[in-house]
């Protein structure tokens, strides 16, 4: 008698029909769906932001390090291991010549790299004493303050350093050393200039100092313990006596410890997760419940079980789909925000240990956000799909009844 | 009115497990039912009138035996073939009316219509109809909560009639209907068989339907009892 086509479960038009009637029943059912909702969609923005916030301390991280320390990579004498100070003795040789073009151009600067003690306030304390071109465009290191005529050593420090030490600029300490004839020596610095990075490893324990005039007082001159170079994308050849460290090398720690970090995260995120998840699991439960006269009127007026089951599967996914656009209302303008302004971490990041700025700003991708959205609505999907399931089990005449169990 | 059995019912044996043993709901019912009839079946609860009902309307199937809807047998539809023929041919209406609780009056009726793919255009000229044959046209914003009982199943009717099915199944209509609704609820059902020709199935016993089935099947322990003819 009708003229109606055929349908069937993934046709476009019953997946329309499962659209539209899942959206009625969802704005239907008020407060419950707004709850699940507004926890999910919490889940959306905090996974993208926390996310955004680890993307943007290793993009902060690995710039820091690049401006401060490591630059587009490094030759390390081969017996230079920056985790063994004792090491550091015998890690120097003559700069090869090799390198000396590219020295003379900037494109390159050497550094002597030696231990020493210094004595603040009377105490002794194991220092690394680094040798760096005043003139250096090479690191933001305010390198250019050592290039200063006085009596003793001109020196430059990092924050974390003069906080240890209790020394501020103008200062002068006591430093002591073994020249390459092993002949304790020892003389004052003065500290030029006080600087401050993010970079932990570039001040904690060390003072920068000229490099000539430490060649000078190592008699080493002409000799250096690593070499950095500026341009990362250019093939560096093997120097004999150096190993050649790739910025991808040198930042292996800030990527482990990132990774390490992100494991941890992933619980907060799973947590989150389950939260929401459950929530929706327990409406898709409760709903299934009371819902089954609607159920076997549905199948009544010509659903089959199965499609039923599509029906309460996009409605549970569409949690999804509303939490994200209920993300996007007041989650984009938060983390426009907090890309914008930055978020400061509420206790001092500079004894971490680690590259980590006091402030982070997120960054964040279309493809984190794509990406995030995609996982959670298919994790919506499966969680509301699990339970729907039993609707293929039920007995229509029952149902019509409301007599299921 | 057509002789050509729409509904032909053969040996019809259904049969529920309880616990370890059966209960035995139809026993060997013989039924035909012409197109356009107006009948019903009559019985105490527990008689058989729903499960009978329930298979015709492919619900439910027979444990042994015959049921032919339309010249198909429902016990060996498949369940596509048998959601297709409750989408295409077969209307219901509830005791309880089982209206969709968040949708409107307007929305209500449409559904069925969505199911069939209709155009909008043809959806909304079949509702209008469907609603102007059950006095409703002017309440097709309200939602059935703010609907009397008596309206609700006149929503109810129109949903079953509006893609003018071959057979509509009623199951106990008037049970929650006051006596003056009841009868407007049955007068415009025995309108809509007589103008559109549509059969009604009725599973009722009460008397007030009873006064009005053309065709009285009286089931007693799953079988027809006896059968009554109210002559035209």
């Amino acid at each position: 008698m009708s003229t109606g086509r055929k349908l069937n479960p993934i046709n476009p038009v019953t997946m329309k029909l499962a659209i539209r009637l899942a959206y009625r029943n969802l704005i239907g059912a008020g407060l419950r769906t707004w709850l699940n909702v507004i926890v999910l969609s919490f889940s959306f923005v905090i996974i993208i932001f926390m996310k955004g916030v680890m993307i943007g301390w290793d993009n902060q991280a690995k710039t820091d390090m690049t401006n401060y320390e490591i630059g587009g990579g490094q030759y390390w004498y081969k017996t230079y291991d920056p985790f063994d100070p004792f090491s550091l003795t015998e890690s120097h040789a003559p700069i090869p010549e090799e390198f000396k073009e590219e020295i003379a151009s900037g494109e390159m600067e050497p550094f002597l790299i030696v231990p020493g003690t210094i004595y603040p306030q009377g105490r002794l304390q194991s220092i690394v004493i680094k040798g760096i071109n005043p003139r250096q465009t090479l690191f933001l290191l305010p390198s250019h303050k050592l290039d200063t005529i006085t009596e003793a050593i001109p020196a430059i420090i990092g924050s974390l350093m003069a906080k240890t030490i209790k020394a501020s600029a103008g200062d002068q300490l006591t430093i002591r050393w073994r020249d390459v004839n092993g002949t304790f020596d020892a003389g004052d610095i003065v500290i030029t200039e006080i600087f401050s990075t993010n970079v932990p490893a570039v001040e904690s324990g060390q003072i920068y100092v000229p490099l000539e005039k430490l060649q000078s007082m190592m008699m080493m001159p002409g000799e250096a313990t690593i070499m950095t170079f500026r341009d990362s994308e250019k093939n560096r050849p093997a120097v004999d006596g150096w190993t050649v460290k790739n910025k991808a090398e040198l930042t292996a720690s800030v990527d482990k410890m990132i990774k390490t970090k992100s494991a941890g995260q992933t619980i907060l995120y799973a947590i989150l997760l389950l939260l929401a998840m459950l929530a929706i699991f327990d409406t898709q439960v409760l709903s299934i419940f009371r819902r089954q006269k609607e159920i076997g009127t549905y199948i009544a007026l010509g659903y089959t079980r199965q499609q039923v089951v599509g029906l309460f599967t996009v409605e549970g996914t569409m949690h999804a789909v509303l939490a994200a656009l209920l993300s996007a209302a007041y989650g984009l303008p938060f983390l426009a925000w907090m890309a914008k302004n930055g978020w400061t971490m509420p206790i001092d990041t500079s004894e971490f240990g680690m590259a980590i700025a006091q402030t982070l700003y997120p960054i964040y991708s279309i493809g984190l956000i794509i990406s995030t959205v995609l996982i959670l609505t298919t994790v919506t999907a499966i969680v509301s799909y699990w339970p729907s399931r039993r609707i293929a089990k039920m007995n229509p005449t029952d149902a019509l009844r409301g007599k299921l169990q | 009115m057509e002789i050509s059995p729409i509904i032909r019912i053969e040996k019809l044996v259904k049969k529920f497990p309880m616990g370890k043993s059966e209960f035995t709901a139809l026993n060997g019912i013989e039924l035909i039912i012409t197109r356009g009839e107006f009948a019903g079946l009559v019985g105490p609860s527990g008689s058989g009138k729903t499960t009978l009902l329930n298979i015709v309307g492919s619900l439910d199937v027979p444990s042994s035996g015959e049921a032919f809807v339309l010249g198909r047998s429902i016990g060996n539809l498949t369940t596509k073939e048998a959601a297709r023929l409750r989408k295409e041919n077969l209307g219901f209406i509830f005791q309880s009316y089982n209206l969709l609780a968040v949708y409107t009056v307007y929305e209500n009726v449409e559904f069925p219509l969505l199911l069939l793919n209709y155009s909008a255009s043809d959806r909304k000229k079949m509702v209008m109809d469907s609603l102007e044959w059950v006095g409703l046209a002017d309440k097709i914003k309200s939602k059935p909560p703010q609907l009397s009982g008596g309206e609700c199943q006149r929503v109810a009717i129109a949903r079953a009639m509006v893609k003018k099915p071959s057979i509509v199944l009623a199951d106990e209509p008037t049970a929650n209907l006051d006596a003056a609704n009841s009868h407007n609820i049955l007068k415009t059902m025995v309108t809509l068989n007589r103008e559109l020709k549509t059969t009604f199935l009725f599973a009722t016993h009460d008397d007030k339907v009873i006064s009005y089935l053309r065709r009285k099947i009286f089931l007693l322990d799953g079988n027809v009892d006896r059968e009554e003819i109210k002559p035209n």
